[in-house]
């Protein structure tokens, strides 16, 4: 029996290491991620962040040339080694991107998408999912009338909840979340966290963000990367109050980075 | 180049505000110390008069420390020097207000003879002073050393004051028409004790400010 099963993990990360090539961008990451809480990702550009996000649902493997090492226990299930229906782990493993990249399709049919690749075909359960999606994201009372209007008609932040609704509409375990909010004006920000934090109740998210202050609003526990290195991970309140290592320290209060 | 430069120049700008309300807040207890001794009564009301400014350096110190937080958003050791002051600064205020008691003492007590020459408390008072410079050094140049040794005297005022105070009380029976003047000047005691306490408190806030842990000094 793996270490996840037996504790609150979902995500076990075990001496991760990963080659663009020659360029070492992740090193010995030893990194456990718990049920139903939310961890944020900060560092600056570059420092491996968003490799090491995408590499949970293995993602990553778009990019040409990565070479991994050590082990990503999901669930139990060490996604490196075994072999993995890459459609069933990215079912359990959600994710948002920067930018809202809604389908060139309707509303209805964005949220239906994943549920239909799954093998749901009837109508009474696409129309249950789409609408409970849409609740989850608060975003069914804005949208409800016109289901059926092109997905691009609607706003910066209702498109970047759409695709949040979107990854849950397969019911994942986790939500990922590369900078979700960085191109929104700062109400769309402020929604996305507060959906954010409702969420939790349900799913476990990780989010990389640029925006120290999202960090510290909405996670529970937050891991600081610099230059391939996990350098520090620990509960949110300590990293912003009281950090123990002193780059941690530079880059949250501004002095370096 | 510093990424936060105009920002840390205002945090050092915060520190200089603080560190003249506590040259004032020491002086006050000087002042106040003299009139009481040397029965100066407009010296005291000079004292009395004066805290309006301290309390003016306090309320300023405040507003800058909140703008600074508004502006900033200020983190980690940021957020723990920003919380500092303010804490400091109220702390300095107290202290402040401690010397317009003890001139108010001395205004009680106005030019009734004294009962005998003032010598203890005088003692007592450069202790409590000794205690102020400490705990302001510390916070100035965050040194720990500093502030522990400061505090490491506050057990030597308060058995001053315990002892002090006995001996007073003492002096009420042979002289019952003095009680007034007894009375103020254990008050005066009390006051010079706080003032101790007080300083205590910087020195804490000075451990906390440099480790981020809460220490109870006083325990």
């Amino acid at each position: 029996m793996s270490i996840a099963t037996l504790t609150r993990e979902v995500f076990h990360i075990q001496d991760l290491n990963l080659w663009y090539g020659e360029h070492h961008a992740l090193k010995n990451i030893n990194f456990p991620i718990n049920k139903k809480e939310v961890t944020a990702i900060i560092g600056p550009s570059g420092c491996g962040k968003s490799t090491f996000i995408k590499t949970l649902n293995l993602m990553i493997n778009m990019v040409p040339n990565v070479k991994m090492t050590g082990e990503i226990n999901f669930n139990g299930q060490n996604v490196l080694n075994e072999k993995i229906d890459l459609v069933d782990l990215r079912k359990h493993v959600g994710m948002v991107f920067q930018k809202g990249n809604p389908f060139p399709q309707s509303i209805y049919d964005n949220i239906a998408y994943g549920p239909r690749i799954h093998g749901i075909k009837r109508k009474k359960d696409l129309d249950e999912i789409v609408t409970k999606s849409l609740m989850d994201v608060a975003l069914w009372d804005e949208v409800k009338d016109r289901l059926h209007a092109p997905a691009l008609g609607l706003s910066g932040g209702q498109q970047q909840r759409l695709c949040i609704a979107r990854a849950l509409a397969t019911k994942p375990d986790v939500l990922l979340m590369d900078e979700p909010t960085s191109a929104l004006d700062p109400i769309s920000t402020l929604k996305i966290e507060e959906l954010i934090l409702e969420l939790k109740e349900k799913y476990t998210i990780v989010i990389v963000t640029h925006n120290m202050q999202q960090a510290s609003r909405v996670s529970d526990k937050t891991a600081f990367f610099l230059m391939g290195e996990l350098i520090e991970l620990d509960s949110t309140s300590t990293i912003f109050s009281n950090p123990k290592d002193s780059r941690t320290e530079g880059y949250i209060t501004g002095r370096f980075g | 180049m510093s990424t936060r430069a105009n920002f840390d120049q205002n945090l050092k700008e915060l520190k200089a505000m603080l560190l003249k309300m506590a040259s004032k807040s020491e002086y006050a207890i000087k002042e106040a110390m003299i009139s009481l001794i040397n029965q100066d009564i407009e010296k005291a009301k000079l004292v009395i008069k004066r805290d309006s400014e301290i309390n003016e350096l306090e309320h300023e110190i405040n507003d800058k420390a909140l703008l600074l937080i508004a502006r900033e958003s200020p983190v980690a050791s940021d957020l723990r020097k920003i919380n500092v002051a303010l804490k400091v600064s109220s702390e300095v205020e107290r202290m402040a207000d401690m010397a317009v008691n003890i001139a108010k003492s001395a205004v009680h007590i106005g030019e009734e003879k004294h009962i005998k020459e003032l010598v203890d408390i005088p003692n007592m008072m450069e202790r409590a002073l000794d205690m102020v410079a400490e705990s302001i050094t510390a916070y100035y140049s965050e040194d720990i050393t500093i502030a522990k040794k400061c505090a490491e005297k506050d057990d030597e005022v308060d058995k001053m004051f315990g002892r002090l105070i006995q001996e007073l009380l003492g002096y009420i029976p042979q002289n019952p028409n003095s009680t007034n003047q007894i009375i103020q000047l254990a008050f005066v005691c009390r006051f010079l004790e706080r003032i101790a306490d007080h300083s205590t408190n910087i020195a804490e806030n000075v451990i906390y400010l440099v480790t981020g842990q809460r220490i109870d000094l006083n325990a």
